[in-house]
């Protein structure tokens, strides 16, 4: 805290401001979900929250001011001299805001470098593609080969992660609030944000660049870890997909060979190795499905490929709401089971 | 800032003729009448008549704002729950995309030319705009632009890639009509606001009254002027943008496209250089209300006049340079965003010294409340806040965060209904009377004001809430554990709330008031020229044309309204039964020239018409009739400029009034025609500037422009088109030179321009063609032919006029006293052989240099 002891009439005002700021904070952040820029949990985000609140304190001041002297001069039946009104536009016009803003910027372009910058050499790189609308995620495990996932990234806490952004169709926005600003994933470019998660938890990215009828529909799971959680996870991603379990499950599979799911899906260890839609090796063990859209239980699993249009207008699969009810129930057994 | 701006007590009574007796008077009012009035029956929509034509606008606007209103209620009710089925996502899509689409282009813009068609005139004491005509055409394009636009909601066509309309979503992921119902659409009342501009920037320039020097232009001129300029520079990079993108949807070529060469950013650069400017085009007029209103009611002239014409100004110039501020999140590098980040705070400076002029302005005075100042005060409240939240996302960090999240939402309408719709409204009170003689009421005012006010607040502010707890915009729906279902309930019910406010102004506005008396004249006591107007209005806008000595002439010029009544000024009778008003000059109206105004007609509504039949039909790619329809146009216009301007008058000059005789025909830079042309031209050479723009953009950002394999235009084509342009150009100036010593040969001079023109264009068509360059492999072949095609197309408007110029001259209608026709063609060549000149130099000499 920049002020502690207030030693002389600024330092109080300066206690009041922060007192303020302490009351806007707790006001605003209430009831905090997890995908609040104002519940942050990143090296980034914490600091846009102190620039947001310092930021709203003057803004407030100011508007105070403004409205004072407007209901003044409205409303207080006394003519000041044309003198005294033109000073007011020097002072209110130009010398305050010139200072104010001098003030502001260099307090918060000060911080502009650290979220420009590139990750220092040797952090984790995460690959990430927009698609209507899903995500396509890839690590590069130090010691072995690289591996897709959608919807969902996992991160260690404590250490800067680069994300390189990508785009196959339109124009997206990779967005995650609790973390730190967004960055557009461009067709033809490569762009690429540095985040560094300072608390484990479970947090929600979204997509902030209209990008279509289900623009709505293209969320994704952040699970920050303990670095030893995270490798373990690393490692677990790395392995190819389990053998079904029961024989609900392997009749699942053959279906969905079959069905020819596997022309667009990839499941890694079978025959299924398809790249347009999302790669569904560990789907069950994943936090959301549909770009979170729905849970990963066998009845999430039916219905979204029973129902996907209904679910989730214009995507490209097509609804499978053909099959036997049987058969469906088979599938979703199969891909619950991909955990 | 002096107090300079009273009126020196020392200045002299300007001149005054003796009155006339009573029955001269009468003879006069009745001249007056016939000549200007308003066509009845069927034949009303004939009218070109600012009051007229301002009346449709205004009522046209509303009725968009109405419309695009109802949509951002439903929008609010499919939000109001999470998960929510009121519409769909597509047509959720649809919706917002044309709400934003109507406020923007068939609101906020029609709506200041709208205001600025009606009041200019009279604020200026003149009888008329320039342009009548092309006041009406603009007018009916816009009307016709925007029924087919809202139209298309109705047949789940519309369009529905957001207002911003990125590529590629736009050009190959949405494949119905709607993408290019929106680019058309809009190109088309894109082109109407320009013809609107040019109108209004010379109305400002050359109709003011007789010694209204510049430092005495009322600040509402002042603020219109300046956003029609800035529509001039703005509107031109959207319709250069649009034509790109149109152009990739209907032939492929592939500007945006990635994997052709293209670069989806070249749209969002293009459309932001307009996109920001339009920001602040919405904002100035508005806020110029509140200009004229502040003063009126603390009944004392503006505090610090200079400073607002000096910050309005400078608010234009700076917000051509703020446009990267809609685009900090698409990987720019630290330096741009830092200098966009000072630019754009920056623009707090000159809007906070307006602000302040009007609180001073309050403060000076002793202020009489009324409902117009009660909107004025609640515009302040709202705009303020929206003025605060842009400083903190101008700041690049921040919008890191903020960037196309709901605080955008919140924002953006704090600004523009704060700034804009708020002073609007208090316009519609405060110039009501003007309309029909009549008031509004006080009592429904209040309510409709507390209904706005409140109902604004709680549906905007909580999005800055929803914005920052991570809900992104154009969401059609959210899911229900993010914290923001009370949040965008509350949203939702506050939009209700105002709607019921809007709704009852506009009950007010158009409930009958016949057993109302009409109203006093200048019944708010204002200084200004505008309320000289009688009660109810006469159709002649002002009795005689008064000389005007100080920016509140009502205040401060004793017996005015008295001696414009009497006639005792300028132009008080109608002899010829011609319409007229002065022309005057641009720094000290001097008067310069009595200007014949053309009259009612229907020329402007068939010519509207066949130039949107060549919009629409374009829409669905239904080339022929979309061609007939343009040949159709290209012959009306012609045939307008033929029977509607460059009349030879009958006499040479007019008494007009106080011993004063003026021309009644000039040319050249002295005639309004030349102006308007001349800022058209502007404009026209700022869309081809963009084109270039572009060209220069690809080489900078992509290794492959032009790419290794790709033939070149062969450079001796382009040469060989530019030098006979050149040449074509040379031979026009050497026409009119001919033409001033009534030499025969300037018919055949102007033929051998044609010829060569011609000769220039094939040639500029030959490069690329004989060279083997194909616009749909790569954009690099694209954006050549699209140079060569543009000059081409510019070269053939100016064979059309040289042949009419020809014509003119057999005809007898050129001579060289009346040559006005030859200068316009002239001045056209002018920009021609400009455009002619860079397009070669572009595609032949810059793939040789680098």
């Amino acid at each position: 805290m920049p002020f502690c002891a207030p030693s002389s009439p600024a330092g109080c005002v300066a206690v009041s401001l922060w007192r303020a700021r302490v009351f806007v904070l707790v006001c605003l952040a209430g009831c905090e979900g997890r995908q609040s820029a104002l519940a942050p949990a990143g090296r980034g985000a914490d600091r846009l929250v102190d620039l947001f609140l310092w930021m709203s304190v003057g803004a407030l001041l100011i508007w105070i001011v403004v409205l004072a002297l407007t209901a003044y001069g409205a409303f207080v039946d006394k003519a000041h001299s044309a003198r005294a009104a033109e000073r007011l536009v020097i002072a209110g016009g130009v010398v305050v805001p010139t200072a104010v803003l001098a003030v502001l910027l260099t307090y918060g372009l000060s911080m502009l470098p650290s979220f420009v910058e590139a990750a220092p050499e040797g952090s984790l790189k995460v690959h990430v593609v927009g698609h209507q609308w899903w995500w396509r995620v890839r690590y590069f495990p130090k010691d072995g080969a690289p591996f897709d996932l959608a919807n969902e990234i996992q991160l260690p806490v404590g250490a800067p992660v680069e994300i390189e952004l990508e785009s196959r169709d339109v124009i997206h926005s990779f967005w995650i609030p609790s973390l730190g600003g967004k960055m557009d994933m461009i067709p033809g470019r490569k762009t690429r944000l540095v985040l560094e998660p300072t608390k484990a938890g479970v947090f929600r990215g979204v997509c902030a660049e209209y990008c279509g009828d289900s623009h709505a529909f293209m969320a994704f799971s952040v699970i920050v870890l303990e670095p030893e959680a995270f490798d373990r996870w690393i490692a677990e991603q790395s392995r190819p997909a389990l053998e079904p379990s029961d024989e609900l499950a392997r009749r699942g599979h053959e279906l969905f060979l079959e069905n020819g799911c596997g022309a667009c899906h990839a499941v890694r260890g079978t025959r299924a190795d398809g790249v347009i839609g999302p790669d569904l090796t560990h789907v069950g063990g994943r936090s959301s499905l549909g770009a979170g859209l729905l849970g990963t239980r066998r009845e999430d699993f039916r219905r979204f490929i029973a129902e996907t249009h209904r679910l989730k207008p214009g995507v490209q699969m097509p609804a499978f709401g053909m099959l036997p009810e049987a058969d469906l129930e088979a599938i979703a057994r199969y891909l619950e089971g991909l955990e | 800032v002096t107090d300079a701006d009273r009126s020196p007590p020392d200045r002299d009574v300007g001149p005054l003729a003796a009155p006339s007796p009573e029955h001269v008077r009468w003879r006069q009012a009745q001249e007056l009448l016939r000549t200007w009035e308003t066509p009845k029956g069927w034949r009303y929509w004939s009218a070109v008549n600012n009051t007229e034509v301002g009346l449709w606008y205004l009522a046209a606007s509303f009725f968009f704002l109405l419309f695009g209103g109802v949509l951002a209620l439903l929008m609010r009710l499919q939000l109001a729950t999470p998960n929510a089925q009121v519409l769909s996502a597509d047509l959720y899509n649809q919706t917002f995309t044309v709400h934003g689409s109507v406020m923007m282009f068939l609101f906020a813009i029609p709506v200041f030319e709208a205001f600025a068609v009606m009041l200019m005139p009279q604020m200026l004491g003149a009888r008329d705009l320039p342009f009548p005509r092309l006041a009406a055409f603009g007018f009916w394009c816009f009307i016709l632009g925007g029924v087919f636009l809202c139209g298309a909601i109705f047949f789940d066509a519309a369009p529905k890639g957001g207002w911003f309309m990125y590529p590629p979503l736009t050009s190959k992921y949405q494949p119905g009509i709607g993408a290019d119902i929106w680019l058309l659409g809009f190109s088309f009342i894109e082109i109407a606001a320009i013809a609107s501009a040019v109108e209004l920037i010379v109305g400002a320039l050359k109709c003011r009254p007789p010694g209204m020097r510049i430092n005495l232009i009322p600040l509402y001129v002042w603020y219109t002027l300046v956003a029609a300029v800035m529509i001039l520079f703005a509107f031109p990079p959207l319709i250069a943008g649009s034509m790109l993108l149109e152009i990739e949807r209907a032939f492929e070529w592939p500007f945006f496209d990635a994997t052709r060469g293209g670069d989806p950013i070249l749209w969002q650069h293009l459309f932001w250089l307009f996109g920001h400017p339009e920001v602040y085009i919405i904002f100035l007029p508005s806020i110029a209300l509140v200009a004229m209103i502040v003063p009126t009611f603390a009944k004392r002239p503006i505090v610090g006049y200079s400073w607002i014409v000096l910050a309005a100004i400078g608010t234009g110039f700076l917000s051509f340079g703020l446009w990267v501020h809609h685009m900090y999140t698409v990987g720019l590098p630290g330096i741009s965003l830092g200098l966009f980040s000072a630019a754009s705070t920056a623009v707090a400076i000159p809007t906070g010294i307006q602000f302040f002029c009007f609180i001073g302005t309050m403060i000076a005075g002793r202020v009489t409340r009324s409902i117009p100042m009660l909107w004025v005060l609640g515009s302040i409240a709202i705009f303020v806040i929206g003025g605060l939240t842009g400083v903190m996302i101008a700041l690049a960090p921040f919008d890191f965060q903020a960037h196309d999240s709901f605080f955008i939402v919140g924002h953006l309408h704090y600004v523009l209904i704060g700034g804009a719709l708020f002073p609007i409204f208090a316009g519609v009170y405060y110039f009501y009377p003007l309309l029909g003689g009549k008031q509004l009421s006080t009592r429904l005012g209040k309510v409709a004001f507390s209904l706005s006010f409140i109902g604004f607040n709680v549906a905007f502010f909580p999005m800055h809430l929803s914005g920052l707890r991570g809900m992104p915009r154009r969401v059609f729906t959210y899911p229900p554990d993010l914290g923001l279902e009370t949040l965008n309930l509350i949203s939702t019910i506050g939009a209700f709330i105002l709607a019921s406010g809007v709704a009852l102004i506009a009950i007010d506005v158009v409930r009958p008031k016949k057993k109302q008396p009409h109203t006093e004249r200048n019944p708010w006591r204002a200084g200004t020229l505008e309320w000289v107007q009688e009660m109810p209005p006469k159709p002649w806008g002002i009795r005689s044309i008064p000389e005007i000595d100080s920016r509140y002439p009502l205040w401060d010029q004793p017996n005015l309204m008295r001696d414009i009544d009497e006639g005792r000024y300028y132009l008080p009778d109608a002899r010829e039964g011609l319409r007229e008003t002065l022309v005057t000059s641009v720094i000290d109206a001097r008067p310069l020239q009595c200007q014949r105004l053309p009259g009612n007609s229907f020329l402007p509504l068939v010519a509207a018409l066949s130039t949107g039949g060549f919009f629409i039909f374009g829409t669905f790619h239904a080339w022929l009739p979309a061609l007939a329809s343009l040949v159709i146009a290209l012959g009306l216009i012609s045939f307008w400029l033929w029977v509607g301007t460059g009349r030879h008058p009958e006499k040479i000059e007019k008494n007009v009034g106080l011993g004063k005789k003026l021309p009644i025909y000039v040319s050249g830079p002295a005639s309004v025609g030349w102006w308007g042309l001349l800022i058209t031209m502007l404009a026209d050479l700022t869309a081809f500037v963009c084109l270039v723009f572009g060209y220069f953009f690809y080489w900078t950002v992509r290794d492959d422009f032009p790419p290794a394999s790709s033939p070149e235009p062969v450079a001796i084509w382009p040469a060989i088109g530019a030098a006979s342009i050149v040449g074509a150009w040379a031979l026009m100036i050497l026409a009119r030179r001919l033409n001033a010593r009534s030499s025969s040969w300037t018919q055949l001079s102007i033929l051998s321009a044609a010829a060569l023109a011609a000769l220039g264009a094939l040639a500029f068509i030959a490069g690329p063609w004989l060279g083997g360059l194909d616009p749909k492999v790569h954009v690099y072949p694209a954006t050549v032919w699209l140079l060569v095609i543009w000059a081409a197309a510019h070269v053939a408007i100016g064979v059309i006029m040289q042949l009419f110029c020809v014509v003119s001259r057999i005809a007898g209608r050129t001579t060289a006293r009346f040559d006005m026709d030859l200068h316009n063609a002239t001045l056209y060549w002018h920009f021609t052989a400009l455009t002619a000149v860079i397009t070669a130099l572009v595609v032949a000499g810059f793939p040789a240099v680098a």
